[in-house]
């Protein structure tokens, strides 16, 4: 216990991590079960709407700051990017041991503050409500957030200096797995946009406890420069969640067609410039506040700018497919699906860009359907994908393949019976964070509700097969899938110091012609 | 790595002298009614404090490209949130909508 407490291993502290994150997934889980068990009446009798706006308040803060977040940086990340590159640790194994305490840290505020009594503004916190009116616990909710926002930053910040110094002779910038340049990408997000979540949480802080003026205009202030603030990092977050995800996307994509990823550059820069883009366009949260009509249409105009590389992406993992070898294991079938709902998202994503559909359609469930695409069928997808994929590198078990491919076809079934109908209700007007709702909603709210359930089953299913592989499942060999990234040189799981001899790298990430003989047969 | 090379404590102690003379003159000015100057005024003596203590206490003057490179990333970035967030404040009744 204490060896794990104080471990100093970045593949340790990945696991920690992952009990971590996959605890507060089960917790945010088990509010959205509450609220899509509230919605299956129109009458909205199960819990009381004040319990509501707490329910979905916790659910989003759970999930936003302690699951999706952290969920593959502070794992998969954290387990692999040394070894993608080469190294014996990250750059700061201390830092890293910190950061995991931190989040527990503002996990644990969180979790207080839920026990206490809950909070009720939503998980975007939006002023004058938070800081004047809400009578819950929104100080010591946003300390949770404030002092796990430091994990954040410490986790980029680590990572940033492992990829800039720790990289292997002959690892090249242009040599590197595209999963650590979605992680480079990542980081920079979490260093520049993380200190300004904490910045606008010391003001809520400051107007609710000492009433300085800032957002109240009661006391001389703007609600809508809080807006301002929380998205300016808020709207990036999001990236921070599916960049990761687009990493994991790439590596799976190449190693089960047995090619290299087509216009891998492209694909490498695209992670960077939706990180940059990702910093300008946050205003288009804001398009039926007061803010100017001037900035709204800037703001509309620099959105469409990231539909560019995310479609770069997804045009260059497709090409990537054509002609490939292509084998359907699990992580494949993750990465399927996370291309067709990432690309959902992703195109919803433009209409709610533009001024006058998001007129319609803002505060509706078409906003809740379009983000889910993108956060659950995006990242978790790829979380999914990532955690079957490396695996038996983790634990040196092997998944069973029928159980864990079953579950991909659940998950992905379950999703879209739960938020495509989402899309329909918002665009008839169903507004979000309403527990009433008229009679007509009923059946898209009641398949909704289904979907959540086989999603539940889905989701429940890896948790128990997972656990099961590791005192049952087949021994794994050093590189089950035939894959060519550093981590699979070393054996299953790898040694404390990762390499018994120091790799070097004399070829391009994806060069298959190096693994011929290494194939093993799959799925 | 870059060797440190660490300035003499001449120089920290002339810095710092600097910059109590300019917090004085900060003081000084919001006294004096320069209309809409006095904004000005006040930033550009925080900029030149801000550079002081970036260049010397930070050993920004010695440090690699690389170094320079994240600090000018930190400081354009801010002028990101500045920038759009004033493309709002300032423009609030250039483009009218009917109902609001």
């Amino acid at each position: 216990m204490k060896s794990w407490l104080l471990t100093k291993d970045h593949k340790r502290i990945a696991v920690l991590y992952l009990a971590t994150v996959t605890l507060f997934f089960f917790l945010g889980g088990a509010f959205a079960t509450l609220i899509r068990v509230e919605l299956l009446t129109p009458q909205g009798g199960l819990v009381s709407s004040e319990t509501y706006n707490k329910l979905f308040t916790m659910h989003g803060v759970t999930m936003v700051f302690f699951f999706l977040i952290p969920s593959i940086p502070a794992t998969l990340g954290n387990f692999f990017l040394p070894l993608m590159i080469g190294a014996r640790d990250l750059a700061f194994p201390r830092i890293n041991l910190l950061s995991w305490y931190l989040l527990v840290i503002g996990g644990l505020l969180a979790l207080f503050a839920m026990l206490a009594g809950g909070v009720d503004t939503g998980w975007t916190f939006y002023t004058p409500y938070s800081t004047t009116y809400s009578n819950s616990w929104v100080i010591a909710t946003a300390l949770g957030i404030f002092v796990a926002g430091f994990s954040s930053i410490l986790t980029g910040l680590n990572f940033i200096v492992t990829v800039h110094r720790m990289r292997a002779p002959g690892m090249t910038w242009f040599r590197m797995p595209l999963f650590v340049w979605s992680m480079y990408a990542t980081s920079l997000i979490q260093v520049l946009g993380t200190p300004v979540l904490a910045v606008t949480l010391v003001l809520v802080f400051c107007e609710r406890v000492f009433h300085i003026g800032i957002f109240d205009p009661a006391l001389g202030g703007d609600p809508v420069l809080f807006q301002h603030l929380f998205w300016f990092y808020s709207h990036p977050a999001v990236y921070i969640m599916v960049l990761p995800g687009m990493g994991v996307i790439s590596e799976v994509i190449s190693v089960f067609s047995r090619k290299s990823v087509f216009g891998y550059a492209f694909v490498a820069f695209s992670s960077v410039a939706i990180a940059v883009l990702g910093f300008l366009v946050w205003g288009h949260h804001l398009f039926v506040s007061t803010q100017s009509v001037y900035a709204g249409m800037v703001f509309s105009f620099l959105s469409y700018f990231v539909a560019i590389p995310s479609a770069i992406k997804v045009f260059n993992w497709t090409a990537t497919l054509y002609k490939g070898s292509i084998s359907f294991a699990t992580p494949m079938l993750y990465a399927f699906g996370f291309i067709g709902l990432f690309t959902i998202g992703g195109l919803t994503g433009l209409f709610v860009a533009s001024l006058g559909i998001d007129v319609h359609v803002t505060d509706t469930y078409f906003v809740i359907a379009h983000f889910h695409y993108i956060m659950v069928g995006g990242t978790i997808m790829a979380y999914m994908a990532g955690m079957h994929y490396w695996w038996p590198k983790m634990t040196g078990r092997m998944y069973p393949e029928g159980w864990a491919k079953l579950s991909a076809l659940v998950i992905f079934l379950g999703f879209n019976l739960t938020f495509f109908p989402q899309f329909i209700l918002g665009y008839l007007g169903m507004p979000r964070r309403y527990h009433v709702y008229p009679d007509e909603f009923q059946v898209l709210h009641v398949l909704s509700t289904a979907g959540a359930s086989v999603l539940a089953v889905g989701y429940l299913m890896p948790m128990i097969y997972f656990i099961w592989s590791l005192r049952y499942g087949a021994l794994a060999p050093a590189n089950p899938w035939g894959a060519t990234g550093l981590e699979w040189k070393t054996a299953s799981p790898p040694p404390v110091h990762n390499f018994d001899e120091a790799p070097v790298v004399t070829h391009e990430a994806y060069d298959y012609s190096t693994v011929m003989g290494e194939v093993i047969e799959v799925g | 790595m870059a060797t440190e090379r660490v300035d003499s404590v001449k120089t920290y102690a002339a810095v710092w002298i600097v910059l109590l003379i300019l917090t004085a003159l900060t003081t000084a000015v919001a006294y004096v009614d320069l209309g809409a100057f006095s904004v000005v005024a006040a930033l550009v003596i925080a900029v030149v404090k801000m550079l002081l203590v970036a260049l010397f206490f930070m050993h920004l003057r010695h440090s690699t490209h690389l170094t320079r490179l994240v600090v000018t990333g930190g400081l354009v970035w801010l002028m990101i949130l500045l920038l759009l967030s004033f493309a709002d404040f300032m423009t609030r009744g250039w483009v009218g909508v009917p109902g609001r």
